[in-house]
């Protein structure tokens, strides 16, 4: 194990590295970049044997880890924004076939208007595709989710694409204090690819064809066990981590001074550290806030969640992203758990930080302020004031 | 008596099972069925959506007797460069030859950016484009594909329009801008030669591309029946050369023995019924004729052998 000052980008290339897919395939997009350059260089370098194939496309990107993965070899692929949202076609088709594809989405806004800075809006495209979703609070967990999300999407009792989302810039671009395990450590906890099926033609098999009514329904049946199946594996693959790796991986959420809590907020990704600073103020002045840091998102671990956010009785729910003309896709999620349950609770929701808007500690007092007056549903907060946001 | 010496030798073919779906006479299902007993069972095939992925994938029945993926429309070029790229990491490219299949649709049109990747990056793989002229599996629409004059439903003949407006898209040449190794065309009317430059293409490391006349007698309107005949007629008038590229010289052209007029071609097929009935029609077959007129002086055709 080595503590060492890295970028956000390097570190996730050097766990991937460190898992030892055999094809790579990426294309460019701002933030993603980097993790591909690292992960060529480390190639070019010699210090990493893989097939690095430089495609014309993120469609292509996805197809070629497809076709590998198909092939029985451990794969891995990255992309951002519209780049994942060009990818979305393939990333449907690769978990609907089973593939245990790993990819990272170096979160970033959806266009128009451009933007290359971070939000969750890329990701929540395909959050209904099938793939597992696990957001990191800063670089080292980007990078231990890259383990981990490899060793459950390869597990035979679920078979399905993750990704792991990491925002950029702020993750991607700065350079933090990370562990990186020895790779005989990973070794140790991630255990050789072995496909369930493959193509190869000792024993031909048929894969991607097509169903008629009478077997779709089940087939997406089948995918949604996988998915709840997962939730139980992700709890495992945890407390292995911490096991082989001697430090904690929380996998599906983490509690932040929640004891006692009567507030509680949730928020996913590196909104999270700036929350938890806002819970350490306030606690400060004797207030009970807590907050709930959603890791995984898909499968959405709906009641270890209740479970945790049942005591409080203030919900704040943070969404980097929106469902326009609906609401944040957390917050509406996170409220539904709580319809028909017999202890009413105030759940506000509320969308900000797209497109970069820095998430600073002040957006998410204003955030606690406005809950407390009352329920807020998909308020965006931060807004300009010295604009026309009434003209169309 | 050619039936009786042809029939043992594609009986020993299993590869592609009977028991699909695809319309009787189908050129489609036919090629396929030609192109694996070429290849044999050392082979890793993908397939784009379309025709030949229906009739041949309902689950749970496979007409595939090789290890066979589909995944999605345009990206049957990528899938088989990733599988490509998992055999060549894993030291199997010598024992396995990679095949990805499209159809004109999935090859030149919405194919097109995928399959030029797999070319220029340089792949191990032989990629068959099943030319049936149109979007079938959809309903018959027109590709880039298409041949001049041909009536589609969204080329349709009618007062103002004599069909598809367009030329047929010069896609072996656009595979040849890529500087690939081996170039070629084959028809579902000439089995053997088909056979033959299958067998050279995988002979030949680095990407290759084929592609295959295969009528759709649905969607051209002729009879089941005809569709070795027509396809014979179709090299035979000049308007589907069979020819072959090695290493970018043009290395060998079926000559014609006899030219025929394209109207001979044409008249059988609904999909020109059109031509024959309108007054404007006499033009675009003249126009069509000179199509055929090009390819013989291009490819050297009728030229007497030295
Ligand atoms: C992205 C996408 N667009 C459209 C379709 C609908 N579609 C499926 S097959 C097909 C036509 C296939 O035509 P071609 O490639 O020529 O194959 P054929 O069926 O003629 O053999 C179309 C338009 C699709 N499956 N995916
Ligand atoms: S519609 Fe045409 S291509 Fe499709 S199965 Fe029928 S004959 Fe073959
Ligand atoms: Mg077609």
């Amino acid at each position: 194990m080595a503590r060492r000052i890295i970028e956000g980008s390097r570190a996730v290339a050097e766990a991937v590295a460190l898992c030892k897919p055999q094809v790579v395939a990426a294309y460019p997009i701002t933030p993603q970049t980097h993790i591909v350059h690292e992960l060529a260089q480390l190639v070019a370098d010699g210090n990493l044997k893989l097939e690095f194939v430089n495609v014309e496309s993120e469609h292509s990107a996805a197809s070629v880890v497809l076709g590998a993965s198909a092939t029985g070899v451990r794969v891995f692929t990255s992309s951002s924004s519209q780049g994942l949202v060009l990818m979305a076609e393939v990333l449907f088709n690769i978990a609907g076939m089973r593939l245990p594809v790993v990819l990272a989405c170096v979160n970033r806004a959806v266009s128009a208007p451009l933007s290359i800075w971070t939000d969750h809006q890329d990701s929540m495209v395909v959050r209904d595709a099938g793939i597992l979703q696990f957001y990191s609070e800063n670089a080292q967990e980007a990078a231990d989710l890259t383990y981990l999300a490899y060793r459950v999407a390869e597990d035979h009792r679920v078979l399905l694409p993750a990704m792991v989302c990491l925002d950029g810039y702020v993750i991607s671009h700065a350079w933090e204090v990370v562990d990186m395990p020895e790779a005989d450590q990973v070794d140790a906890y991630l255990p050789p690819f072995q496909p369930r099926y493959r193509l190869d033609p000792t024993h031909p098999v048929s894969m991607g064809m097509y169903a008629e009514p009478d077997k779709y329904l089940e087939a997406r049946y089948m995918v949604q066990r996988a998915m709840e199946r997962s939730i139980g594996i992700i709890q495992d693959a945890s407390n292995d981590f911490e096991r082989v790796f001697g430090r904690p991986c929380p996998g599906l959420m983490e509690e932040y001074r929640m004891e006692d809590a009567d507030t509680v907020m949730v928020a996913m990704g590196s909104m999270a550290s700036t929350a938890k600073m806002v819970v350490d103020q306030h606690r400060e002045s004797g207030e009970k806030l807590g907050l709930l840091k959603l890791i995984t998102y898909r499968p959405f671990p709906e009641k270890l969640l209740y479970q945790a956010l049942e005591p409080a009785s203030r919900v704040v729910v943070l969404d980097k992203a929106v469902s326009l003309g609906a609401q944040g896709p957390l917050g509406t999620e996170v409220r539904s758990m709580f319809l028909g349950q017999p202890r009413p609770r105030s759940v506000s929701t509320f969308i900000l930080g797209l497109g970069g808007r820095d998430v600073t500690e002040s957006v998410i007092d204003d955030a606690l302020r406005k809950a407390r007056r009352g329920q807020q549903t998909g308020e965006f907060l931060d807004l300009r004031s010295d604009l026309d946001l009434e003209e169309v | 008596m050619l039936e009786k010496k042809v029939s043992p030798r594609l009986e020993m073919s299993h590869l592609f099972a009977s028991g699909h779906s695809a319309c009787s006479g189908c050129g489609e299902a036919l090629a396929a069925r030609l192109v694996l007993w070429a290849a044999g069972p050392d082979v890793i095939a993908t397939s784009a959506t379309g025709c030949l992925e229906v009739f041949s994938s309902n689950y749970p029945n496979s007409a595939w007797e090789v290890p066979w993926i589909h995944s999605l429309f345009e990206n049957s070029a990528a899938i088989a460069s990733g599988v490509e790229a998992a055999l060549r990491v894993t030291g199997k490219l010598d024992q396995v030859r990679v095949i990805a299949q499209a159809g004109d649709g999935g090859t030149a049109d919405i194919g097109l950016q995928a399959l030029s990747g797999m070319l220029e990056r340089g792949h191990d793989v032989l990629f068959v484009c099943y030319d049936n002229e149109a979007y079938m599996n959809t309903g018959v629409q027109r590709s880039g594909l298409t041949p001049l004059g041909a009536h589609t439903g969204t080329s349709p003949s009618g007062q103002t329009s004599s069909g598809n407006p367009n030329l047929k898209k010069d896609m072996p040449q656009i595979a040849l801008a890529h500087r690939i190794p081996y170039v070629a065309t084959a028809s579902v009317g000439y089995p053997f030669d088909l056979e033959k430059k299958v067998k050279k293409a995988l002979s030949i490391r680095g990407p290759k591309y084929m592609q295959i006349f295969s009528n759709c007698p649905l969607g051209w309107r002729h009879d089941p029946s005809e569709t070795i005949t027509l396809a014979k007629l179709a090299v035979e008038t000049g308007l589907f050369p069979l020819y072959e590229y090695e290493d970018g010289q043009l290395v060998s052209a079926r000559r014609i023995a006899s030219k025929k007029p394209v109207e001979d071609y044409l008249r059988p097929q609904g999909r020109y019924g059109h031509l024959f009935a309108q007054e404007s029609g006499v033009e675009m077959v003249a126009r069509i004729q000179a199509q055929a007129d090009v390819n013989i002086e291009r490819y050297g055709l009728m030229a007497k052998k030295e």
